[in-house]
């Protein structure tokens, strides 16, 4: 039998996922696990989602060719614009595809996590949409690094909550979510904003987000007249980018998938988020992945110049990717990305998010031939790192 | 006979303990384990610090945190536990989240549990079935039961499989709600664990999250074999120290 690095029929890639969940969720799980694909396939709903995704998100977002990019590189540079997308980056395809699965299941209240905000931006921009109730999780550290996209959530109506506990980031306002929907299990649904937590989620988020693979492959076809490219490359936090544009190719060998890790300040500097690389199989919010721990199993915290890859560990789909050895992974640290952030401005006139950046900067590490046609996942804008690049070049 | 069926084939009225290893102070579990055995508990459930535990709340993730500040592992758990047996004679449970246990190992967990004489494990992110699946034979193998938890969202059916499967108690979750201190229980609670006795359900029930008081206490053990205290118990020991242990034991039974 051919292998699939989908998930099976149990929620599982290979050795990774699952739902490894306290009983208190279990009821909320298993009322998504047997809702997600039934519902997700509707005609109704699947109208609705296209019909959001056209004329709200602004999709399809183009395939656009990177002239000065790819003579510079002498190969074929393709960029999937998403940062074009509403709120400036791919994550409100997930966010509106969960919203009306929500509104499906009957919730009135929405919960989200957030780490540099732009998944609460997204959610609290489809709960204002629909008109339903809306409470975020974040970080206090990360609150205070991200003022302006606190602020855009407030003012689109959510409430924004402190996770004060732990290390006061990502990991931590992702426990406070758990926490709420444990404590509200009937009315709320908690739209995870990667295709991290347990099975369903890695799914669902992953078929949300492959809106983007699919357009790239029918625009690729029209382009080249091949709907296979040679490489899709796209950064890694969690990793929704990258698996929303793996998606149709994931069991399509032709077409090779690179993974862009952040080594923040180096592999071995103890200050990363290279996860393949430093990782270890575990358990983290209810999923089976390789993540960042001690050697006691107790969970440690990633740092990366950029917030959005600053998770200490990997959706279970990139982990299977990289055990198998289907995807590729590569690290890029803070420097070279930042670097990146200012090479594809002045080459492309597109000031990218930094996490996209990281994605880039795999030019200067492989050299690509002539005849291979290239599709990087442009995630993400970069005015919401503008702060960041403004300290880091003195602009 | 396991320490845990003994107990409740032998007690009613059980009452229950929970404390985080590590806190307040690094060295503080076996003087813990001596008090609570002093004060007469019946049972006690050490809990193996996380640093991500979702299923509890804001005391005892703080005091999971602490102990681990104050350099907890589970190795060093279990060097404090080497003479465990020469301190009591309760039946002792150790609850812990899935990932250190992992890395440690789950047979060498489970095989130096069984070494240092303890009875049972509650595993909050273990879920039933892959439990069922995976580990139960090695559970079984060191001869330590295995708790599970439910809550009022658990179905009949579920109910009924983790009853059949279950060789210790069971342990119901009072709310909706994660550990922490609640004033009296709701009519819907009340409500819940009359609806789960009605099962004859073959395993004993312990009452726990929101067992803050005598009130609460003897509000459980009209609905179940006994009550288990954490929060409450942490903050106690938080504000008065290992040494007043029986003041707060006392309070709880009278």
């Amino acid at each position: 039998m051919k292998i699939s690095y989908n998930v099976n029929k149990n929620g599982f890639y290979g050795d990774f996922g699952g739902a490894f969940i306290p009983e208190m969720m279990h009821a909320n799980i298993e009322e998504l696990k047997s809702n997600y694909i039934k519902i997700s396939s509707e005609k109704s709903f699947v109208k609705e989602f296209h019909d959001l995704l056209k004329n709200y998100v602004g999709r399809p977002t183009p395939l656009y060719f990177a002239k000065r990019l790819s003579n510079k590189y002498k190969t074929k540079i393709y960029l999937k614009r998403e940062d074009l997308c509403h709120t400036g980056a791919h994550k409100i395809n997930n966010t509106i595809g969960q919203i009306l699965l929500a509104k499906k299941l009957g919730k009135n209240r929405i919960i989200a996590e957030t780490g540099a905000g732009q998944h609460g931006v997204a959610t609290a921009t489809v709960c204002a949409l629909m008109g339903i109730k809306c409470i975020i999780y974040m970080g206090e550290v990360d609150i205070k690094r991200q003022a302006p996209n606190v602020a855009r959530m407030k003012m689109l109506g959510a409430e924004v909550r402190p996770a004060v506990c732990g290390s006061k980031t990502l990991k931590d306002a992702t426990n406070e979510a758990i926490r709420d929907w444990i404590n509200n299990p009937i009315n709320t649904h908690y739209i995870i904003g990667s295709v991290v937590g347990p099975h369903p989620y890695p799914d669902m988020v992953a078929r949300f987000q492959s809106v983007i693979g699919n357009e790239v492959k029918s625009q690729l076809k029209k382009i080249e007249g091949n709907e296979n490219p040679n490489y899709v490359i796209a950064c890694v936090g969690g990793g929704s980018n990258a698996a929303g544009i793996f998606y149709p190719y994931l069991d399509n060998e032709k077409v090779k998938i690179i993974c862009v890790e952040a080594a923040g300040k180096g592999i071995d500097s103890g200050e990363s988020a290279a996860t393949s690389v430093l990782g270890k199989e575990g358990i983290i919010h209810g999923s089976k992945t390789l993540l960042m721990q001690t050697a006691d199993g107790q969970i440690t915290e990633p740092y990366s110049i950029s917030a959005g890859l600053d998770y200490p560990g990997i959706g279970p789909m990139h982990a299977n990717l990289y055990r198998s050895g289907r995807g590729k992974f590569i690290s890029i640290d803070d420097k070279d990305a930042m670097k990146w952030g200012l090479n594809l401005s002045r080459m492309e006139g597109i000031i990218p998010a930094i996490e996209t950046s990281h994605a880039f900067a795999v030019l200067d590490k492989i050299k690509f031939s002539k005849d291979d046609v290239i599709v990087f996942n442009c995630s993400g804008r970069g005015d919401k790192d503008l702060e960041t690049y403004i300290d880091y070049f003195k602009l | 006979m396991n320490r845990i069926n003994k107990v409740f084939e032998n007690k009613k009225e059980i009452l229950s303990i929970y404390f985080t290893a590590g806190f307040p102070n690094l060295s503080d579990t076996s003087s813990i384990i001596e008090n609570l055995d002093k004060s007469g508990v019946d049972m006690i459930e050490i809990g193996l610090p996380f640093s991500d535990p979702i299923a509890d709340g804001p005391t005892i993730q703080q005091s999971s945190s602490t102990a681990l500040k104050n350099g907890m592992t589970t190795k060093k758990l279990f060097s404090q536990l080497k003479d465990l047996r020469k301190l009591t004679n309760i039946p002792i449970i150790i609850m812990g989240y899935f990932n250190p246990i992992m890395q440690y190992g789950v047979e060498p967990f489970c095989k130096d549990c069984e070494s240092i004489g303890i009875d049972g494990l509650i595993v909050p992110d273990l879920p039933v079935d892959i439990y069922y699946n995976n580990y139960k034979k090695t559970f079984e193998k060191y001869n330590l039961l295995n708790m599970f938890l439910i809550t009022p969202q658990t179905s009949i059916e579920r109910v009924k499989f983790i009853d059949k499967i279950s060789n210790g108690f069971i342990y119901m979750i009072s709310s909706f709600s994660i550990t922490g201190a609640v004033n009296s229980f709701q009519k819907e609670q009340k409500e819940y664990f009359e609806r789960i006795n009605k099962m004859n359900l073959k395993s004993p029930l312990l009452i726990g999250f929101g067992i803050s008081n005598r009130e609460t206490y003897k509000d459980a053990i009209k609905f179940s074999q006994g009550a288990i205290i954490g929060s409450a118990f942490i903050k106690h020991l938080e504000k008065k120290g290992v040494n007043k242990i029986t003041d707060f034991i006392k309070k709880i039974r009278k």
